[in-house]
Formats: C-alpha cells, sequence, structure tokens
C-alpha cells in the first residue's frame, strides 16, 4: 500500500483488490483531538453515508469512484482510482484558456444539477473535490466524506454557497467560474428557483455577505 | 509620514462590551514592534443576560477618556508623539463602534494627527501574527460575534469557512445564561472553569458543512434539553460536552483548510482563542499533520486597542490615511474586503 495523501478527514492509499490492480482505500483515521465517544459516532456515520451517497450517484449516472468494499468498523472504504487531476490542478494551470474553462465550468454546473437531483448533497464542495478524468474529460466528484442525503432546498443551497465560497478563496477570477457553473446548473436543476432563492437567503444569512461583528 | 525614526500609533477598540486604548511603537528601520501601553475595561452585566447597545455605548463613554489618558501615561508620551490615531470602524454594535470612532475624530481633529480606520478581524490576525511570529498561518478567529477560517491570499484575507447563522462565542454566551452562569470575567471563561471538572459526555448535533459550520440547532437543542439532561448529568458535564462538541467542529474544519491550503501553520485570535482546551485540541491536531500552532493570551486574544493599533500602524507605513468624510464605522465590514497592502 502506498500513501498518496492525508487529507482533513482520512489518509488515502493506493493498493490492489481482488482482480483489480490498482485500486483507492480511504481510512478515516482516530482523531485524538475528538472526544471518543464522538470520534466513533462521526467515522462510523460519515463511512457509511459515503459509501451509500457513493453508490446512488453512480446509479444516478453520476461520475464517481466505484465502490469495491466497506468496512464500517475499521472505517474502510475500498473504491476505484481515478486517472485524472485535480480541478484545482486545471483551473490553475489554464488560467488564460478562458473558452476550456469556460467549458468545463459548464460540465461541473450540469453534473452537479444531476447530483442534486438524485437528492445527492455532497457536503465539502471545493475544486480540490472534484477531478477531471483522464481521456473522456468528465467531471468526477470524490470525497464524499460530508456527504448525505436529502431533498431539502436549503440543503442543496448550503452546497452551492459551500463551493461559491471555495471558488472566491481559491481561484483567481472565481466569479467567471461561478457564473458558469451556476447557469448550467440552473438550467438543469429541479426546482431551479426554489433553490435560486434559498441561496441568495444563505448568503445574506448571519455573517454570510455582510458581517456583523 | 513621520520622520521619527519611530511610528507611533494610538488605537482604540469599543465594537462589544470591551473598551480599550493601547499604543504601539514601530521602528521602520528594523521593522519591528514593541508594545507601550494595553489597557481596557469590561462591561460586565449581571448573569442570565446579555449586553444590551445602548447601555454598553454608556459604560464605554464614561471609560473612554480615562483610558486614554491611563494609556498615555503608562506609555509615558506626550499628544505630540503620537503619530496616528486608530479607531475600529468595524464590524461591532452600532452604538459601542460609534464611542471610539467619535473619541478618535475628536482627538485627530484637537491635535491635528491623522485617523486610520480598522477592520476588527484584521486588527485581531496581525495583532495574532506581531506576537507570535507566525508567517503564513491558516487564521482560526473565533470570538462573541465571529467565526471565521482564513488564510492569507491574493492581497486579502480570504475566508474558507464561517459559520452559517451565530458565532461560537455567542453560542457559549447564550449557553451560560441557560445554566445562570455568571458574566464575571466571561461567560466563556467560566464554562472553561466547568468543563475542566466534566467527566460523562453528553451526545449533540454536530453540524460542519465543508468548511462552514452551524451552531445554531446545537444552542436551541440545548435550550430545549437541558432541563431534562440535568437529571441525568451535571452542569459541569453539560459544559465539558458542549466544549468537546463545538471545539471538535472549529478543529475539523481549520484542518480541512490546512489540507486544502497547503499550510503547515495555524493561529487562533479572537475572545475564544483564550480557551486551553481548544488550543490542546488544536495543537493535538496540528502536531499530526506536522504543523506548528500559534495562539496569544487574555491580553492580547480578547478584544483590545493595541491590535488596532497594531493593525493601523501597517496601513499607516504604507501611506494609508483615512479622510475625516470616511471616518463613520459600520456594524459590516467583511474581513476579506480589506485590500492588504502592507503584505506581499
Amino acid at each position: 500500500m502506498t500513501l498518496l495523501s492525508q487529507g482533513a478527514e482520512a489518509r488515502v492509499f493506493k493498493t490492489s483488490f481482488g482482480l483489480k490492480e490498482v485500486c483507492i482505500v480511504k481510512e478515516r483515521f482516530r482523531k485524538t483531538y475528538r472526544h471518543p465517544v464522538l470520534d466513533e459516532k462521526l467515522s462510523k456515520r460519515r463511512t457509511i453515508l459515503e459509501a451509500r451517497c457513493l453508490v446512488r450517484a453512480k446509479k444516478c449516472g453520476i461520475d464517481a469512484p466505484a465502490v469495491y468494499l466497506v468496512d464500517p468498523v475499521k472505517s474502510l472504504i475500498y473504491m476505484e482510482f481515478v486517472e485524472g487531476e485535480t480541478m484545482k490542478a486545471f483551473f490553475n494551470r489554464e488560467l488564460n484558456d478562458h473558452a476550456k474553462r469556460n467549458e468545463i465550468s459548464t460540465k461541473i454546473g450540469t453534473s452537479l444539477a444531476k447530483l442534486h437531483n438524485a437528492d445527492v448533497v455532497h457536503g465539502d464542495l471545493t475544486t480540490s473535490n472534484m477531478m477531471l478524468r483522464a481521456g473522456t474529460e468528465s467531471v468526477v466528484f470524490i470525497d464524499f466524506g460530508l456527504s448525505f442525503v436529502s431533498n431539502l432546498t436549503e440543503d442543496k443551497a448550503v452546497d452551492l454557497y459551500v463551493l461559491e465560497r471555495a471558488l472566491a478563496s481559491t481561484h483567481p477570477q472565481s466569479h467567471v467560474l461561478l457564473d458558469a457553473i451556476l447557469a448550467s446548473y440552473f438550467k438543469d436543476v429541479k426546482d431551479s428557483k426554489q433553490v435560486l432563492k434559498k441561496l441568495e437567503d444563505v448568503r445574506l444569512r448571519g455573517r454570510k455577505r455582510d458581517q456583523t461583528g | 509620514m513621520p520622520t521619527s525614526p519611530s511610528i507611533i500609533a494610538l488605537g482604540m477598540e469599543s465594537s462589544a462590551n470591551k473598551i480599550g486604548v493601547g499604543i504601539m511603537a514601530h521602528n521602520p528601520v528594523t521593522n519591528t514592534s514593541t508594545v507601550l501601553a494595553n489597557v481596557r475595561r469590561t462591561y460586565v452585566t449581571p448573569p442570565g443576560t446579555g449586553f444590551l447597545p445602548k447601555d454598553t455605548a454608556k459604560h464605554h463613554r464614561s471609560k473612554v477618556i480615562e483610558l486614554v489618558k491611563e494609556a498615555l501615561k503608562v506609555a509615558n508620551l506626550k499628544v505630540q508623539d503620537i503619530s496616528c490615531i486608530c479607531f475600529t470602524k468595524g464590524p461591532g454594535m452600532g452604538g459601542p463602534l460609534h464611542v471610539s470612532a467619535l473619541i478618535a475624530r475628536t482627538l485627530s481633529l484637537l491635535w491635528n494627527i491623522p485617523l486610520i480606520g480598522v477592520n476588527h478581524c484584521i486588527g485581531h490576525i496581525e495583532m495574532g501574527r506581531m506576537i507570535t511570529g507566525a508567517q503564513n498561518p491558516v487564521v482560526l478567529y473565533v470570538s462573541g460575534g465571529n467565526t471565521q477560517v482564513i488564510a492569507y491570499a491574493e492581497k486579502r484575507y480570504q475566508i474558507f469557512g464561517e459559520t452559517l447563522d451565530i458565532a461560537i462565542g455567542n453560542c457559549l454566551d447564550r449557553f451560560a445564561r441557560i445554566i445562570g452562569l455568571s458574566n464575571d470575567p466571561s461567560p466563556g471563561y467560566n464554562i472553561e472553569q466547568c468543563a475542566k471538572k466534566g467527566k460523562k459526555f453528553v451526545e449533540l448535533p454536530y453540524t460542519v458543512k465543508g468548511m462552514d459550520m452551524s451552531f445554531s440547532g446545537i444552542l436551541a437543542h440545548l435550550e430545549s434539553t437541558t432541563k431534562q439532561t440535568l437529571k441525568e448529568y451535571t452542569i459541569e458535564d453539560l459544559c465539558f460536552s458542549l466544549q468537546e462538541n463545538l471545539f471538535a467542529m472549529l478543529v475539523e474544519v481549520t484542518e480541512r483548510a490546512m489540507a486544502h491550503v497547503g499550510a503547515r501553520e495555524v493561529l487562533i485570535v479572537g475572545g475564544v482563542g483564550c480557551n486551553e482546551r481548544l488550543q490542546e485540541m488544536m495543537g493535538m491536531m496540528v502536531k499530526q499533520r506536522g504543523g506548528h500552532l500559534f495562539a496569544t493570551d487574555e491580553s492580547f486574544c480578547i478584544d483590545n486597542g493595541l491590535m488596532i493599533a497594531q493593525a493601523g500602524l501597517l496601513q499607516f507605513k504604507t501611506g494609508y490615511v483615512t479622510p475625516l468624510k470616511d471616518t463613520w464605522c459600520t456594524q459590516r465590514f467583511r474581513t476579506d474586503s480589506v485590500l492588504v497592502t502592507w503584505r506581499d
């Protein structure tokens, strides 16, 4: 097993699984700062929810890693190894190819609408958690560690808001990317008017667009 | 710009229940800052109550002049030694904010000294950086009015994550009201002391959405269940559990921001940043990632005039002065709306 990365939630290893020569093992490791009861509850719940949401997304035709095996006791998920680059790397590399950036942003919006139409809320939409599959240039959603199933427009709006903030804090000219993502998203998402209204509410709530001390 | 070897800033802070005056000297040659004075008073209300803007402002008005005099005396300075007067422009509570803005304006006109309007949040960050020596940290800013995960990028303090509703300090303060804890010296401090005696863990809602958090659900849950819970658990158990739950959320989102930007340092600022358990939990996470944690003590964590002086100094050094017509203050002032001209 080779350690590929250590995120905030888990360690990701590259290994083999059965007939699959290459696969990913995601291991939620013990967080020493968390109370043991809380840590166990979160790890178990998130492992199960992640696997469920990955399978649900896949069933609905969304490009996401295929799940091979889940071990909720050890907090392990064996899944498909996706060849490609993160969206963060892509956007930072293609700074001047506006047409390409726009094309991929549109794809993200369409895929995200599909995800939300399947009532899957990703929970951690950043450009580090999306990939461009090598060869097909399909948008792959990864790291469903905070995902859950919900049909509430509120949850979908917060999901969009998380993406909006992540783009603003990571990418120059983020508003251009966001406009393209949202345009294609609202074209395809169910109850688009309600989701848009909720997104505006979330932006204005408490400390969003403004901030009270 | 002053030609004397040291630039000396007088800073005033009154955005919430603290009124503070601080004096900071900066040597442009060595690029070092020195603390000359840091005096402060707190408006404390009876247990079970919060502080209202009108009453808080009244308290601040009664203290501000004596604090300016005290700061000058502690620093052993005359009015003529001051290079600029800095005040909190926002964010904060309207009434209290006006106190330091009005006094700063008056002194500026009386003494013919330039004015600098400072963002309160940036005051905390720059004070933290100066005191700890942190270079480019992910900043966790936690106080009664704010909960933000911040990192510097492209001349801005970008907000990576924040509360979706109420601030963590507000959640703690309101819980202290539910259980009738004293506000002296502060509700958060008293919860911290109670939590040290807690043994049993009470499960509470845990709401993290990406790098954002929500605390209102936890508070609503506590408001409706505390009476019942106290039949089985102690107040100490509840304080302990609330801290463990809330701080785990903070550490988690900070870790997510660290992973996202590839940072090695974390700086905790704001009033809640004084909490030793929060510092301990954050320290564990940072150590696990091979990084370094920076935090300050209560004299710099809690709102103070010195942090406003420090942030104002940095702006003044780059040639920024707030024209008199723009010395209004505002309750709403985003951290990421300030152009950070003093950093590369």
